[in-house]
């Protein structure tokens, strides 16, 4: 995608230069900022041209109830951990907030040119009907700068083209999803998934609350990431949470079977063009629950499979069930250190590396939980929460809202991939080279 | 006439230090070593020396050592001495130039130009003192995705057949006949003490070697030698020998003298009579007879083991390999043409096939634009020298690495190449039995263990250092890779980036 520069004060946001912010700072976090106004952006290279590690900060709030609160909360207790980011990226993904347009599929899209915007409301309007669009309202924070144009749509397959396509509608709303942000310069969409929506950009968690204006909305889970890369300016695009669909992801580590993980997801299809972990993590949850049938937690559970010791132990029946799934698994396998929180329609997962390697932290109160890379986060916004613990290395921390886990108690847990299951996905996205084939 | 043939080798004797004990004598099957009257040193017949160190390494006072035939050529970079001896042995003989072990000109090796990573700040290394690192593979076909009970915790269809290897190493096939029983017999010891797969090759699988059934592969090759039901059911995984790196598109030929009355009922041919193995598999002339024949043995072992198929890394490896899977082959095995062999036509050594980390790489990507790569397993062998070796082959792509020449180092094999004529000193390419005494398989398997325990050690401490604990997330993961020296096409064919990039 091209570099593009363009007008931040056509949505609100501060002229280019002027200082690194109103707020206090600590001394690191103020390096970081100067670090960014220092060199040209043009200069510098973004996700995807080149993998970049970073380490982070994550944290989550749900009500289990479904009750809804707004974003203060969140960011509040991102902010805490200021010195986990420098300043490159930041952001939330927030479930249930759109409770008048639940039906539809919310797209949050980031323009650098008015070009970009023309071609994909020319290309929604070709595959999807449009219920409703409208800028993303925001507020001017003296640390933001060179924000992207924000809008939003709320959209639903065009139904014909969706009849024809041969697939269903969230593979539908996928591929589109993907084909924009590969092929549209100067677009990226931030999120797709219905009731939900992602929040992200570049600078500290804390000023991309204020600017989004997270304290009007309301949802049943936030999510938020603070960033720590080691190598970019950071690209609006290319800030977590890391969304398709209904998914979003929050991780904090450094996946060393990374290039493991992409090249199997790549044969169903997916490309990683942002070669982040995030991304990756996303399209295995994607890959193993949409399509795999398996429930989140099972996914979860495949991608921090229990060490072959651990295996050795069981009872024959579950080692050979643990054997299976490791073995038609193997390359689902995540290593490394990470923490990820994923979030989705039924609540949220958090899943911490076999070994542990990365602090991630949970507190309850009532039917709220709470989870942070920092302990100090929770009790910033729940001073009396209780069971605070560490999530254990390996075993998936499952929060379902309270209306699915009973749902499930009813119907029971089974999982079976889907008819002749990603045949029809293999090679669809326009992936391949030309003339690579048998 | 005169005899052009040069010796290779010089064999030289140090007159102090030789007490004219007579060991060289006795421990050379080649009848290098002359004794002479008198307790007096004994003298050399260089045209017969090999090279295989044996007299080097049993002479108790270090008295000899082995250096190349000093006559120089005419200094042709074209004609060098090498040509001119062989044409003149061709010119002499009328036949084709017999050779052993694999390809030793210096084409590039791929392995010494990949690079491996390790962690540095931004995520740990693991001790593999401290933390659990696994090792451990299975091989056999797979589904894309399993169908589970999730509560219950169990499979609701059952998981095609998977053998499992403690390390990711595998013993090359070698068959009883080609090497002696005792180098077999070693090669099985060890395979059961380490968790890992040997393979009987071509030749049958001897009596003596079927308590160590569930851990051989049992080979199907162009010449069926050995194969009945009883054969094809003893084994861990049957493999369909299509080719050898060493050796691609032509049979083998084991000279009826080495059918002893061992070899005879382990192969079932009769005694003396030549073993052919034909070039091709005269039931398999295209892809859907190889269908029909990976079929029929999965028929024959009822659908219990997994059913490879071997090939040697030729030009067109990658689609071969996919219409190999999608005929049935559940393991696919590619050797390169760095791979070992107990007799080869030295021109087809020398010149035929590509070398396997190629082969592998295009193997391993072209499976997975196909979308199959998780559906099979792949085996790379040809050239596996060391733990790094194993390694770069596993982030390439493979699921585990097959060596045959490396553990029969460890047996005593020097890489002489000359196997062929069945007089290994060592007791290992050899049906001689006072040779084949010489090797004692518990001494033998003990070494072989060594070595594999050794590696897998450093294996440990490699994916330590990449901050990985388990051989499934180091599998075809190539950021692991880094290329030095390398042309962009040839990283663009490895999959790999440039040092630096």
């Amino acid at each position: 995608m091209q570099e593009v520069s363009f007008d931040a004060t056509r949505v609100g946001g501060a002229p280019f230069g002027r200082g690194c912010g109103a707020r206090q700072r600590s001394a690191l976090g103020r390096a970081g900022c100067d670090r960014l106004c220092g060199a040209p952006i043009e200069a510098r290279l973004r996700e995807g041209a080149v993998r970049i590690p970073s380490g982070c900060a994550i944290a989550a709030i749900m009500d289990r109830s479904g009750a809804r609160h707004d974003g203060s909360d969140i960011v509040k207790a991102i902010e805490l951990m200021h010195d986990r980011s420098n300043g490159l990226g930041g952001g939330f993904a927030a479930y249930g907030i759109y409770p008048a347009y639940q039906e539809l599929y919310a797209f949050h899209v980031m323009y650098e040119s008015r070009d970009a915007r023309a071609e994909v409301e020319a290309y929604l309007d070709t595959y999807f009907m449009c219920e409703k669009q409208e800028r993303i309202p925001t507020e001017p924070v003296a640390s933001i700068k060179n924000p992207p144009d924000l809008w939003r749509y709320f959209v639903a397959p065009h139904t014909m083209r969706l009849n024809m396509s041969g697939v269903d509608e969230a593979e539908y709303v996928m591929r589109h999803v993907v084909r924009i942000n590969k092929n549209v310069d100067g677009a990226f969409v931030a999120s797709s998934g219905k009731d939900m929506g992602a929040f992200k950009g570049v600078g500290y968690p804390e000023d991309i609350g204020a600017f989004y204006r997270l304290d009007e909305y309301r949802a049943w889970a936030w999510t938020a990431h603070g960033r720590f890369p080691t190598n970019t300016p950071g690209w609006w695009g290319g800030a977590h949470p890391f969304t398709l669909l209904n998914w979003s992801v929050v991780h904090n580590g450094e996946v060393s079977s990374y290039d493991a993980n992409r090249r199997y997801v790549e044969q169903f299809g997916y490309s990683c063009e942002l070669q982040t972990d995030t991304e990756v993590i996303t399209y295995l949850f994607d890959l193993l629950c949409r399509r795999g049938g398996l429930s989140p937690e099972m996914a979860a559970h495949i991608m921090t499979a229990p060490s072959w010791d651990a295996i050795d132990r069981m009872p024959a029946e579950d080692a050979a069930f643990e054997t299976a799934l490791r073995t038609v698994y193997a390359s689902a396998l995540v290593n490394g250190p990470f923490s990820v929180i994923l979030g989705s329609e039924e609540g949220i997962l958090a899943i911490n590396d076999r070994l542990k390697l990365r602090a991630l932290m949970a507190g309850e109160k009532g039917s709220m939980v709470y989870l942070a890379s920092e302990q100090a986060a929770i009790e910033a916004v729940c001073p009396d929460a209780e069971n605070i613990r560490p999530i254990e290395g390996g075993e998936p921390f499952v929060v379902q809202l309270d209306e699915v886990a009973r749902r499930q108690d009813d119907h029971g847990v089974w999982s079976s991939p889907r008819h002749a299951p990603l045949a029809h996905e293999t090679g669809v996205l326009p992936r391949r080279e030309e003339g690579r084939g048998l | 006439m005169i005899d052009f043939a040069l010796p290779r080798y010089q064999v030289r004797r140090d007159a102090e230090e030789c007490v004219g004990c007579g060991i060289c004598v006795r421990e050379c099957a080649n009848g290098v070593h002359v004794a002479r009257s008198g307790g007096t040193a004994p003298k050399a017949d260089h045209q017969k020396c090999v090279n295989c160190l044996r007299c080097v390494l049993t002479c108790p006072t270090r008295a000899l050592t082995i250096t190349r035939w000093p006559q120089v050529d005419g200094g042709s970079a074209v004609w060098t001495l090498e040509y001119l001896q062989d044409i003149a042995t061709q010119a002499t003989s009328g036949g084709v130039l017999l050779s052993s072990m694999g390809n030793p000109l210096p084409y590039p090796v791929y392995w010494d130009h990949l690079l491996l990573n390790a962690s540095q700040v931004t995520n740990p290394s693991i001790d593999p003192l401290r933390e659990p690192m696994e090792t451990r593979v299975f091989l056999g076909g797979r589904p894309v995705a399993l169908e589970i009970d999730e509560r219950a915790r169990t499979l609701r269809s059952p998981l095609p057949p998977q053998v499992k290897l403690d390390v990711p190493i595998m013993f090359s096939a070698m068959s009883f006949g080609s090497v002696s029983l005792n180098t077999q017999r070693a090669l099985a010891m060890a395979a059961c003490e380490l968790g890992t797969l040997f393979n009987v090759g071509e030749g049958g699988l001897h009596r003596d070697l079927e308590r160590y059934a569930d851990h051989a592969v049992v080979q199907v090759a162009s010449g069926r030698f050995g194969v009945d039901p009883r054969y094809l059911n003893a084994g861990a995984m049957v493999e369909i020998k299509i080719g050898q790196g060493a050796k691609p598109g032509i049979g083998g030929h084991l000279p009826g003298e080495k059918i002893t009355a061992e070899v005879s009922r382990t192969r079932m041919i009769p005694e003396g009579a030549d073993a052919i193995s034909p070039a091709p598999h005269h039931d398999i002339y295209s892809i859907e007879d190889l269908r029909q024949l990976v079929f029929s043995l999965k028929e024959a072992t009822r659908y219990e083991k997994p059913v490879a198929v071997k090939i040697a890394a030729v030009h067109n490896a990658a689609a071969i390999a996919s219409g190999m899977a999608r005929a049935g082959a559940e393991v696919i095995v590619v050797d390169g043409f760095r791979g070992g062999t107990g007799a080869a036509p030295k021109r087809i050594r020398d010149n035929v096939g590509v070398p396997v980390e190629l082969a592998l790489a295009a193997i391993d990507q072209r499976l997975r634009d196909e979308g199959i790569r998780s559906t099979v397993s792949v085996v790379a062998s040809g050239s596996i020298r060391s733990s790094a070796d194993v390694v770069r082959a596993i982030a390439l792509g493979a699921d585990a690495v097959s060596c045959g020449s490396a553990p029969l180092i460890a047996l005593g094999c020097h890489q002489c190449g000359d196997c062929a004529r069945g007089r290994c000193n060592w007791g290992i390419a050899t049906q001689r039995p006072e040779l084949i005494e010489r090797l004692d398989p518990d001494e033998g398997a003990e070494r072989v263990v060594n070595l594999v325990r050794a590696w897998t050690h450093e294996i440990q401490e490699m994916m330590g250092g990449m901050g990985i604990n388990a051989v499934d997330s180091l599998r075809g993961n190539r950021l692991m890779l880094r290329g030095v020296g390398l042309t962009d096409r040839e990283l663009d064919i490895l999959g790999v980036k440039h040092a630096g990039e």
